[in-house]
């Protein structure tokens, strides 16, 4: 089922939470809400369960206008960063809460109940558990019971709030694995709500990412990661390497430096900023060479395939006294070939950058 | 909010004590752990048992005579029926109360929160005659009240009023902190769900709050049953009428009636040894609740 928002305010006091956003989730897919906090993804989430009322705007759930109707009746399942399992019931209890308290005629039979749980129970691996409290479980069982509670109802969307953000790094990089395959299974509509990039870029198939309320940039992840929309989809996204400087005609200049962007669409000059990341940076060790920024290497940090190499520019930002820093990664060999030691003079040239003028990130 | 204390500061306490760099020199620790049982014994102990030894000084056929007396009995009736009234009234406000402070944000829910603490901080004497004030003769609906033929002041309603407004905080105090601990995930994961207002109560919220509830009612109890100062006022201590337990005490008291007054204070003090027994029964249950909590 497809899930659309359109134009949605929300204030918090003076507080703009989210601002005319909209956007579209396609059927099927898994969709990560991807920004910093207080960007305003988990507020669109809730609006989008019906826990939080937009100011305006409509949520349209499989066609129809879903902003009036009660969160009860919405059909979604959510599932908190806290996992919120009731405390007091067992495992069991809480994965068939949902089925419990629908109305006399629709409630399925005692059986069917234990049934449509304990399946449910095996599909997130946990049936051994169903006598258990939620405190006797670790904080990845209890997200995976959250999960299988949410599910219980047959939702027609689920909605992820932060669902690892209170685990720890070696469980929420197995959690969501699990989370794709599982939904590779099911194919139901979700949404998910991180501020882990590595995270969305792994696991979803959209890409929305937000930033003070406002939609920055909707796309697969290859798509934000490739080609990033603003300057702010490209500082989130990764390591990053930024330029500040002005246009002129074909070159961008950076203090003495000047570097080649390669692209037309500049009809005026003036500020700008550019980015490239660490893989497109060449060194070049002849100090007197006619392109690039002059920098002087800091750190060489050589494990795995790849090595970074940490450098600091030789003139200092104009409104600091601090020198601008660059992070390169290549190849071993190739570190190897340039044979740099700390502390050696250099010249970055870039391979590829983007420019966006007049803009700050 | 007792609760929570009581569960916090045992491992800690053992941590401290088995640490060379915390732990006190012995002779400090005897003399805090002595003054500590000095006052015990002389400021808690010893009327406890005074009231006990007093009320069988001269014989437990006294003390039984003294028990059986029908207004002792009409006051131990009125005493339980003002409770009997006045908790589950509590019980209800309490938990109302709690709800709306703990889990929505709305105007002047400071001033909510500070007027709840309002009849611990006022002398329950003032209380009394706030009552009186309204619904006396010469009270604001004294008048109206006449007129009808509605008797409230010097009655059972006034006596219940009264008690009401002396432990209206218990219930509320308890709650408010364990409420806003637990915040309103369980209730949204329910909504969610499909349950509507009345199961989210049921299954979820009283389910959660059921132990620091039951120790809210286990003090506004004993306080219903105990109080003197706010019931005084009102009751106008008519024999076998509006005569409460405490009240009672007083009468006999003042009539030279010793032995008889330490009978039917024994029976208030075993109501504060059964109401102790059950407070530290639901703080045990509780810690062990939150032991599998957390």
């Amino acid at each position: 089922m497809s899930i659309q928002v359109e134009h949605i305010h929300k204030t918090f006091g003076s507080f703009v939470a989210l601002d005319a956003v909209s956007l579209d989730f396609p059927s099927g897919a898994l969709t990560a809400l991807l920004g910093p906090s207080g960007c305003g993804k988990t507020t669109l989430l809730r609006v989008i369960a019906g826990l939080e009322r937009a100011d305006s705007g409509r949520v349209v759930l499989a066609g129809e206008d879903a902003s009036d109707t009660h969160v009860r009746q919405r059909r979604v399942g959510f599932v908190f960063q806290h996992y919120a399992l009731f405390r007091h019931m067992t495992v069991f209890e809480n994965v068939a809460f949902g089925l419990r308290v629908k109305p006399r005629r629709e409630r399925p039979h005692e059986a069917e109940i234990r049934a449509r749980v304990m399946r449910l129970l095996e599909l997130v691996q946990l049936a051994p558990l169903a006598d258990r409290f939620p405190s006797q479980l670790s904080g990845g069982q209890r997200q995976r019971i959250a999960l299988a509670r949410a599910l219980a109802v047959e939702p027609k969307v689920l909605l992820l709030d932060e669902p690892f953000g209170a685990l720890d790094a070696q469980v929420r990089k197995e959690l969501r694995r699990w989370l794709r395959r599982l939904h590779d299974e099911l194919h139901i509509t979700s949404v998910f709500v991180t501020h882990d990039q590595e995270e969305a870029l792994e696991v979803a198939d959209q890409v929305v990412l937000m930033n003070r309320g406002r939609v920055e940039q909707q796309g697969t992840p290859i798509e934000v990661y490739e080609q990033p929309a603003t300057p702010f989809v490209y500082g989130f996204l990764g390591a990053v390497n930024t330029f500040h400087g002005r246009i002129e005609g074909a070159h961008l200049r950076v203090g003495a430096a000047t570097l080649a962007h390669g692209q037309d669409q500049f009809a005026l000059d003036g500020e700008a900023v550019a980015f490239a990341r660490p893989h497109e940076l060449m060194i070049v060790t002849d100090p007197d060479h006619a392109d690039g920024i002059a920098a002087s290497v800091v750190r060489i940090l050589s494990f795995g395939a790849s090595t970074r190499v940490e450098l600091d520019s030789l003139t200092p930002e104009p409104d600091s006294a601090l020198p601008v820093h660059y992070e390169v990664i290549l190849p071993r060999e190739q570190i190897q070939a340039l044979k740099l030691v700390e502390g050696q003079r250099v010249r970055l040239v870039p391979t590829r950058i983007r420019v966006f003028q007049g803009q700050a990130a | 909010m007792a609760v929570a204390a009581a569960l916090n500061e045992r491992p800690d306490a053992r941590r401290y004590e088995a640490n060379a760099a915390t732990r006190e020199s012995p002779w400090i620790r005897r003399l805090i752990l002595g003054t500590a049982l000095i006052f015990f014994a002389l400021f808690l102990l010893m009327p406890l048992i005074a009231v006990f030894v007093e009320a069988l000084r001269k014989g437990w056929f006294t003390y039984i005579t003294a028990l059986a007396d029908p207004d002792a009995l009409a006051a131990v009736r009125l005493t339980l029926l003002i409770a009997a009234i006045a908790v589950p009234l509590n019980l209800v406000f309490g938990v109302a109360a709690a709800w709306s402070i703990a889990k929505f944000e709305f105007r002047g829910k400071r001033f909510l929160t500070t007027l709840i603490d309002l009849p611990f901080s006022v002398s329950p004497v003032i209380a009394g005659l706030i009552f009186v004030l309204l619904f006396g003769a010469h009270g604001w609906f004294g008048a109206w009240l006449f007129e009808r033929d509605i008797k409230i002041i010097f009655a059972v309603p006034e006596l219940v009023l009264a008690t009401v407004f002396v432990t209206f905080p218990f219930v509320a105090r308890e709650l408010i902190p364990l409420m806003e601990a637990q915040g309103r995930e369980e209730e949204e994961a329910a909504v969610v769900l499909g349950a509507n207002g009345f199961q989210i109560l049921w299954r979820v919220t009283l389910p959660n709050i059921k132990w620091g509830l039951l120790y809210g009612v286990i003090l506004c109890n004993a306080r219903a049953m105990g109080e003197f100062g706010a019931v005084s006022v009102v009751s106008g201590h008519i024999r076998g009428l509006t005569n409460t337990l405490p009240l009672h005490v007083e009468i006999l008291y003042n009539e030279y009636q010793f032995a008889a007054a330490f009978a039917v204070a024994s029976l208030l003090a075993l109501l504060a040894l059964v109401t102790l027994g059950l407070k530290s029964l639901v703080e045990w249950k509780a810690a062990q609740h939150a032991a599998t909590d957390a």
